[in-house]
């Protein structure tokens, strides 16, 4: 086993390519390996399961022609599957203590290697094995307990935005502070406010423990149900594979064009909330732009009556809002990041909007 | 052990070929060796984690297309995955799924390049790390054809066999010289030979520097030098054994055609380095390059004759022979041109250059003697004045060449 981050900043020359030239009369023969083409067919049939993957369509890759990478991520590689992300809310445990709800929740830091496009690995840290970590739901005003154990090889905590005593607030140097190899805590408080938030990593360099994946959801319902509605979460996050302080991946729910070559299915008139959370490390805003419609936008969730109805909206590192929205043509919509660049390095998917 | 006991056996009885013996330490190394790897290198951990090092070899441009020809110069081998194309991921085909040590690969993008942009090109490999290849100014790559072999062929000429030959011209002007006057020429002749023998090792070196490193980089500059300076040792002493045995004295000629072999390597390496600019697209063939490589060359012309004015002999069929020192000196930049343009590689280059460097030291040292004055002393007055001439006549017609 090896100290994976210092040796890797100086083991890649980047060789500017000043140099000449080859017209070669005679090519070689190029060996196509994976084609544009080779790599859409294998991501929209190659997933083994034979079943239907929740979100995926076949029928969708037929004219798909806007993403670069080439082949595709087999989720079982990584042990997570954005299609399946998107609708999994982790509601934990709960019972009832003097009269009154109790949550719990088991959270692990693990260090675990991921892929984040097609054939690129990256040495992500993990909350349960997954980036983003789960998406965890109560309801105000509940007793919330997050058992944590951090079983990665590096120091790391759990900080999570809500209203909570100094002790729980998941920094080093107060209360637990950071948690060494093998260390736990159970981070406790009440739910509050309602809202959507986040939780992640403080441990120092906090780019460094954020930008490698320990940030997850973190929804406070408020005591009255929400409309019932289709509800979806969006972690918009990046990863640098170089170490160059910069990303050169960028991703909803992690894997690039993971919703572009396996497009979220929804219904047409029904209602659709998307909980979006931008974690995304060294740029400095990140947006969502929706294709073809318009969205009621709750910024951070903590009212019940929306700010804006539109089709885009900026987010600052740590920003997130919640939007409302319901189809009312069946096909194929475009979303994506607005900051085009991160559109085209993967922040790029499709609604399928079904009868 | 093995070879203890064969030492014994050979000591004792001599029943082993003399050959044999010779083989035999051969024999007991690649039996080790294949225990050591058979074994997976018993005692020794590998320390860190595989090395990814890809040096950009070229990179060409066709209508809608990018193709990025690179070298593994690491240890380990390399595989690219994915390709950004001015920050954006790109489709791609490659030639190889994973680049071996020293091993090189071709991958083809598809992409709308627009002639006149940079565009930044970022080779991601399967842990994430980038290789950046870059394009300054995107401008289609001349296709290898024959029409194109045949301007490399055309420039050759231009800026080689031509411009040689007339500089052969000053012969009949340099026989009627008072010999004075010839070691002044000689001494130019030493002078224009050192400005180009440090010039092939500059420009040797710059090219070494860039591309892969896998070949040795700088080094093969020197070894390149060190080459030719042997061989052409040996070609004199060749040369003056032939003329031993002939009983002749075929002094000055032996003296032109080295230099005139001198130059020609020189010229492989110019024409080298103008093929491969061209075939990237960084070179106007304009005509001011073209009368400044003349210019520049013309003077070789003059170094090639003037060792042979010093011949009180003119034996017959020497025309032939100066056209034959002509071409000797000039035609390599017709070949240079055409491996420059088809077959660029940068260590390729290097190693060129050095070749060239090389043989033009030798030629100084075969020539130094013919500037001695009556005192046997080879810095005189006239001799430096001469050296100055020719590097100044060098330098001042390099102003008029960039590439």
């Amino acid at each position: 086993m090896t100290e994976p981050s210092e040796h890797k900043l100086s083991r890649r020359r980047l060789l500017g390519g000043a140099a000449g030239v080859a017209a070669l009369p005679v090519l070689h023969e190029l060996v196509p390996h994976t084609g544009v083409h080779d790599g859409l067919a294998r991501a929209a049939g190659g997933h083994g399961e034979g079943a239907e993957v929740p979100g995926a369509s076949k029928a969708a890759h037929a004219g798909a022609g806007h993403r670069g990478t080439v082949g595709s991520v087999n989720p079982a590689v990584n042990g997570f599957d954005p299609a399946e992300i998107v609708r999994d809310f982790d509601e934990g445990k709960v019972r009832r203590v003097a009269g009154r709800t109790v949550r719990e929740w088991e959270i692990v830091a693990e260090d675990k290697e991921i892929e984040v496009a097609p054939g690129v690995k990256f040495a992500a840290w993990t909350y349960n094995g997954r980036v983003p970590g789960p998406t965890l739901r109560a309801r105000e005003g509940e007793r919330l307990r997050i058992n944590f154990v951090n079983g990665s090889r590096h120091p790391h905590t759990m900080h999570f935005h809500g209203i909570h005593r100094d002790i729980h607030d998941g920094i080093p140097g107060v209360g637990p502070g950071n948690l060494g190899p093998g260390g736990s805590y159970t981070y406790e408080f009440d739910a509050s406010p309602f809202g959507l938030h986040l939780y992640h990593c403080h441990s120092t360099p906090l780019a460094e423990h954020i930008s490698k994946g320990l940030y997850g959801a973190f929804i406070i319902d408020p005591k009255d149900d929400r409309p019932k509605a289709d509800e979806l979460v969006m972690v918009m996050n990046g990863f640098d594979t170089n170490f160059d302080r910069a990303n050169e991946v960028y991703a909803v729910n992690t894997v690039a064009f993971a919703y572009h070559d396996r497009p979220i299915r929804v219904k047409r008139g029904e209602l659709v909330r998307i909980y979006c959370v931008n974690i995304l490390e060294f740029d400095l805003v990140n947006s969502f732009h929706l294709h073809a419609n318009f969205f009621d936008y709750y910024p951070t969730g903590t009212k019940l009556e929306p700010r804006d109805l539109t089709d885009t909206v900026v987010l600052g590192q740590g920003e997130r809002g919640i939007m409302e929205v319901r189809f009312p043509f069946t096909g194929k919509y475009m979303f994506h990041a607005h900051v085009s660049e991160f559109a085209d390095l993967g922040w790029m998917g499709f609604f399928e909007v079904v009868d | 052990m093995e070879a203890g006991q064969a030492t014994a056996e050979r000591a004792g009885t001599r029943r082993l070929p003399g050959w044999l013996a010779g083989l035999l330490p051969l024999l007991v190394l690649g039996a080790a060796i294949g225990l050591f790897v058979g074994l997976g290198a018993p005692g020794l951990e590998r320390n860190g984690i595989p090395v990814e090092e890809l040096s950009v070899e070229s990179t060409k441009l066709r209508p809608g297309q990018i193709e990025v020809t690179v070298r593994n110069d690491g240890p380990d081998p390399v595989a690219v995955r994915q390709v950004i194309v001015n920050d954006a991921f790109v489709g791609f085909r490659q030639s190889d799924q994973e680049i071996g040590r020293l091993g090189s690969g071709k991958i083809t993008m598809d992409y709308p390049w627009v002639e006149g942009q940079a565009y930044e090109i970022g080779l991601v490999t399967a842990t994430g790390g980038t290789v950046a290849a870059t394009v300054d100014v995107a401008a289609e790559t001349p296709r290898a054809d024959l029409g194109f072999f045949g301007l490399m062929a055309l420039v050759g000429l231009y800026v080689g066999v031509i411009p040689v030959g007339i500089g052969m011209l000053w012969l009949p002007w340099v026989r009627t010289m008072d010999p004075r006057w010839l070691q002044f020429l000689m001494a130019l002749t030493l002078g224009l030979l050192a400005f180009l023998g440090v010039d092939a090792l500059l420009e040797g070196t710059d090219f070494a520097g860039t591309g892969s490193q896998a070949f040795g980089g700088a080094s093969l500059v020197f070894l390149g030098a060190g080459a030719a300076y042997l061989a052409l040792a040996g070609v004199d002493a060749w040369l003056r054994g032939r003329r031993d045995a002939a009983g002749g004295k075929a002094g000055p000629w032996r003296l032109a055609f080295l230099v005139a072999l001198g130059i020609g390597l020189h010229n492989l390496g110019e024409g080298l380095a103008i093929g491969s600019s061209y075939a990237i697209g960084s070179l106007a063939l304009g005509v001011s390059l073209i009368v400044g490589f003349a210019l520049h060359n013309t003077t070789e012309g003059l170094a090639i004759v003037a060792p042979v004015a010093r011949g009180e002999e003119r034996p017959q069929g020497s025309l032939g022979r100066l056209i034959g020192l002509g071409l000797l000196a000039g035609v390599p930049a017709v070949l240079g041109a055409w491996i420059g343009a088809s077959a660029f590689n940068p260590s390729l280059a290097a190693f060129m250059f050095g070749l060239g460097a090389g043989a033009i030291a030798q030629v100084i040292v075969q020539i130094a003697p013919s500037v001695r004055d009556a005192g046997g002393r080879l810095l005189h007055p006239l001799a430096v004045a001469g050296l100055l001439t020719g590097v100044a006549l060098m330098y001042t017609t390099s102003l008029l060449i960039s590439l």
